[in-house]
């Protein structure tokens, strides 16, 4: 079974579409990337997956259910820009709510969330900053502390929009540290990823996606300099070997 | 002393007193969610958008039935959240526009009917226009009891769903993503919010209701980066604001009350802005200049 099984997926924001017959397999215990210029769809492809926008045509499923059914084993790490960081709260605050999900309504995390979260910034290296104020985190450290809210959500496939953007390099060491034991657990990853020269180390499989799907598979075959400018167009400056 | 003894049995300003702290309670907390999810303009447009409902039921109902003027309030206040949304989903207009126009609409229609029920029901309508400003000193006790019941309600569900509501205000499409449905978990505090509305419609009215939403949050955010602590100072701020405002303008002269609570309000806001302990912007310039100091040391 696939972790992720998406068919003919077409979506449309004011009549244009900004995904095309989009057909995409991510097998289970793989890091997966999502490649592909401005524009291209990606996170609109992870917004789609995960029910968050309407789909004009297409299935998606995940591990061989429709999202509802599923969505406690899914986790999510938004793109970094897209929450206010200076709403008042600190950082294990933050991850906390990654256990709201299995609370369901009204109750309150207790003891066992609060441990769990606390183990979630040590596993991402923020333990010192869990009662730091998050507008005084650095991007880095704001990103790790989106990924320990994933972590605390215990899924079994975790979709993340853009995890590296905009990090440090130790904050960029740390989450592809927790990428690789997410994957000896026998978890997938599904991210968005700008950099080219990283993805092939980062990553087992990669889709390359500009509106329509134009490759997916391993790098080897997929990765090719012939699907890149595809993707990219004329505008491709670093290509691979 | 004297003025507690008084505050506790004498019967206009226990009720004006009450009155005002109740509606600066749940307006502070309330008001805190509304401005967290940059809305703070949402309560101004539905408290200007009770206005006709109010007026609607004063023409149905005839009498001046509080419950029946305050259900109008609620309603007519609902439809222009309906309307906004609308607008907001149907057109391309931004929300600041889709909120002005709702607002000035509903408030222009409202005005409209105040003056055909100030010509057709002479004499009988005295105090109708008082929702513009409110009328705190003219609060009886049953008022005051609509009013806490409504308020320990709303308090209540912040109470019970607090954790979805700071979801939903901090990163609503990660909330959605964990099957917390947003826009049901927006429209209830949107619903709560339309309650602190017509909490303050007898007492400070509808024009100067936004000041009692906004100014709390505004100033408890300066003291606290945790939102549990926010929503509990700026309670606290809108019931300090509401009871002194309620005891200078029912002792002191004759002003009326909502405009002094909103004074006194405005005031704590200024103090907050300067010198609160989270951000104070004083402090924040100190340690800029400090910082200049040290570094022009090396």
């Amino acid at each position: 079974m696939n972790a992720v099984e998406i068919r003919d997926l077409t979506v449309a924001y004011d009549e244009n579409p900004v995904l095309w017959d989009v057909d995409l397999d991510i097998p289970m215990s793989t890091l997966f990337a999502i490649i592909g210029p401005n524009g291209a769809g990606k996170s609109t492809l992870i917004k789609a997956a995960l029910d968050l926008i309407p789909r004009a045509a297409g299935t998606v499923r995940i591990l061989g259910k429709p999202y509802r059914e599923v969505r406690k084993k899914v986790g999510y790490v938004p793109q970094r820009g897209s929450v206010d960081w200076d709403f008042p709260t600190d950082a294990l605050d933050v991850v906390l709510m990654g256990t709201y999900g299995r609370l369901g309504w009204i109750r309150k995390p207790g003891r066992a969330e609060h441990e769990l979260a606390m183990h979630c910034l040590e596993t991402v290296g923020m333990a010192d900053f869990a009662h730091r104020q998050i507008s005084q985190l650095s991007g880095g450290q704001q990103q790790r502390v989106f990924l320990a809210r994933a972590l605390a959500q215990e899924a079994e496939l975790y979709f993340m929009d853009e995890p590296f953007a905009g990090v440090d390099a130790t904050t960029e060491r740390a989450i592809i540290d927790v990428l690789r034991e997410l994957r000896a657990k026998g978890k997938t990853v599904v991210a968005v990823h700008h950099d080219l020269e990283s993805a092939p180390t980062y990553f087992d499989r990669v889709a390359l996606l500009n509106v329509r799907m134009i490759a997916t598979g391993d790098f080897e075959t997929a990765f090719t300099q012939e699907n890149l400018v595809k993707t990219y167009g004329g505008r491709i400056a670093v290509l691979a070997k | 002393m004297n003025l507690f003894h008084e505050l506790l049995f004498d019967y206009t300003l226990r009720n004006v007193a009450l009155g005002c702290m109740i509606l600066g309670t749940v307006s502070g907390v309330l008001g805190s969610f509304a401005v967290l999810r940059r809305q703070g303009l949402l309560g101004d447009a539905l408290a200007h958008a009770a206005l006709p409902g109010v007026c609607f039921a004063f023409i149905l109902t005839g009498l001046k039935t509080p419950i029946a003027l305050l259900i109008g309030a609620a309603l007519s206040g609902w439809i222009g959240m309906l309307s906004i949304n609308q607008i907001l989903k149907r057109s391309r207009i931004d929300s600041g526009a889709a909120l002005g126009t709702i607002l000035t609409v509903f408030f222009g229609f409202g005005v409209v009917l105040l003056t055909v029920i100030q010509k057709s029901y002479a004499g009988k309508q005295a105090g109708l226009d008082k929702f513009l400003f409110g009328q705190a000193a003219g609060l009886v006790a049953e008022q005051v009891l609509t009013m806490a019941i409504l308020s320990i309600i709303a308090l209540t569900v912040v109470v019970l769903l607090f954790k979805e509501f700071k979801v939903i205000s901090f990163d609503p499409e990660f909330a959605q993503s964990i099957s917390i449905p947003t826009h049901v978990v927006a429209n209830m505090l949107s619903a709560l919010l339309l309650i602190s509305i017509v909490v303050g419609l007898n007492t400070v009215g509808v024009v100067l209701m936004s000041a009692m939403l906004v100014g709390p949050a505004a100033a408890a955010r300066q003291w606290t980066n945790s939102l549990k602590k926010m929503l509990l100072i700026a309670a606290s701020i809108g019931t300090i604001s509401g009871l002194t405002g309620a005891l200078i303008s029912v002792l002191g002269t004759k002003i009326p009350t909502g405009p002094v609570i909103v004074i006194v309000l405005s005031l704590i806001v200024l103090l907050s802005v300067l010198f609160g302990s989270a951000r104070g912007v004083v402090w924040e310039s100190l340690r800029r200049r400090k910082r200049r100091f040290v570094e022009g040391q090396r």
